[in-house]
């Protein structure tokens, strides 16, 4: 890190802690997922367009077919790795303590994970 | 966090304005970053008033008539006057350019000159650029090959493979990119910016190089490489019509080819 008092030399600095050998898979999975959350929102959001006013019954029914319950399971996937993801290059970008990058992204992932998990034990719950 | 205002001893104050000569019929006026290590005073802006009718057309002529008729203690750098050396870089008219490529007619209203963003500044317009030449540095610009050269001859390129170095080579590194860069501001420490990215490409590109794969793992990292976020600023403030984003996104392409 750099700091106003070290008599470090520049390219020390610069060199630091060395390469981590990674960060290829976190970027890459990153624009595949956005990839594949393309086709999977647009198909999330006219069917719901299309439920809007059926009632209960319907929705329940809609989510119980075997394609339906498959499609929705990928998209709440996809779509929180994705927000993990995304938020935790937010983190990276901005929060320059150590302790708290490493906070804010372990949180992050928790609520990613936890959400996922609630969200896909609904669609299971109805679904099976 | 990311600072994103100034510190109190970093806010910028009015300072004095140079009047035009008397008579002066096309007068434009410079808002100049002024900042003096040894006043320990904030940095100000001067203002002055130049005859256009008695200046050279870039923005470099006014900032070296100024030094030479106006005010001695104006600092800047400057050498080659042609958009090749890459000293005079700064932020002219909020964009970051060549003093002696930026026509001042270009400019409406007054000409506002700074040093290159988020830099430490050495004094006035010449910022500390120690860090971006160790990054330079750190990626090893220079043919790495272990085969050793025809005994008779130069190492010999196509002209196809010639041509990857196009849009590369015409780099002056005079980092306004790097300096344009919201990402290299906040992280300027562990990224490697677009200017050195640009240059690690450079080689990385070049078919007489036998170092690619131990260039990718010394950029393959969520800091040294991934922290371009393709905001684009480079592409847009480079004064040489470089795009250094698309040789980021080739880098990154390389790394996603060799994963399998």
């Amino acid at each position: 890190m750099a700091t106003n008092t070290t008599l470090r030399s520049p390219l020390g600095r610069v060199r630091g802690l060395g390469s981590a050998k990674g960060g290829t898979h976190h970027w890459w999975m990153q624009r595949v997922t956005s990839m594949a959350l393309l086709p999977l929102m647009l198909w999330f959001t006219l069917s719901a367009a299309l439920l809007a006013g059926e009632g209960y019954g319907s929705a329940i029914a809609w989510i119980g077919q075997p394609v339906n319950a498959v499609l929705l399971l990928a998209t709440i996937g996809i779509a929180f790795h994705h927000t993990a993801a995304g938020l935790q290059v937010v983190v990276e970008d901005y929060v320059n303590s150590e302790w708290a990058k490493l906070g804010a992204i372990l949180t992050i992932r928790a609520i990613c994970w936890l959400l996922a998990l609630a969200a896909a034990l609904a669609v299971l719950r109805i679904a099976i | 966090m990311a600072t994103f205002t100034l510190p109190k001893n970093s806010t910028i104050t009015t300072g004095q304005t140079y009047k035009a000569e008397p008579g002066a019929k096309n007068v434009k006026s410079f808002k100049i970053y002024r900042w003096d290590p040894d006043s320990g005073a904030n940095p100000r802006t001067d203002t002055y008033e130049i005859d256009l009718d008695k200046c050279g057309p870039m923005v470099l002529d006014a900032l070296i008539k100024i030094k030479n008729e106006v005010d001695t203690t104006l600092t800047f750098r400057r050498s080659c006057r042609e958009g090749i050396c890459g000293s005079c870089a700064m932020n002219i008219d909020g964009l970051n350019t060549l003093a002696c490529l930026k026509p001042i007619e270009d400019v409406t209203g007054d000409v506002k000159i700074s040093p290159l963003p988020h830099m430490p500044v050495v004094k006035d317009l010449v910022p500390d650029l120690s860090q971006l030449y160790a990054q330079l540095r750190s990626v090893e610009p220079w043919l790495k090959s272990d085969t050793p050269p025809p005994p008779d001859g130069e190492r010999l390129q196509s002209k196809e493979e010639r041509a990857q170095l196009d849009g590369l080579w015409e780099c002056i590194l005079c980092f306004c990119c790097s300096t344009a860069c919201p990402s290299y501001w906040w992280n300027g420490d562990r990224y490697l910016g677009p200017a050195v990215l640009l240059q690690a490409y450079r080689w990385i590109a070049d078919s007489r190089d036998e170092a690619t794969g131990e260039r990718l793992d010394n950029l393959e990292d969520p800091f040294r490489l991934y922290r371009c976020h393709t905001i684009m600023n480079c592409a847009r403030t480079c004064p040489k019509g470089l795009n250094p984003a698309a040789a980021i996104g080739k880098i990154k392409q390389m790394m996603v080819e060799r994963q399998g």
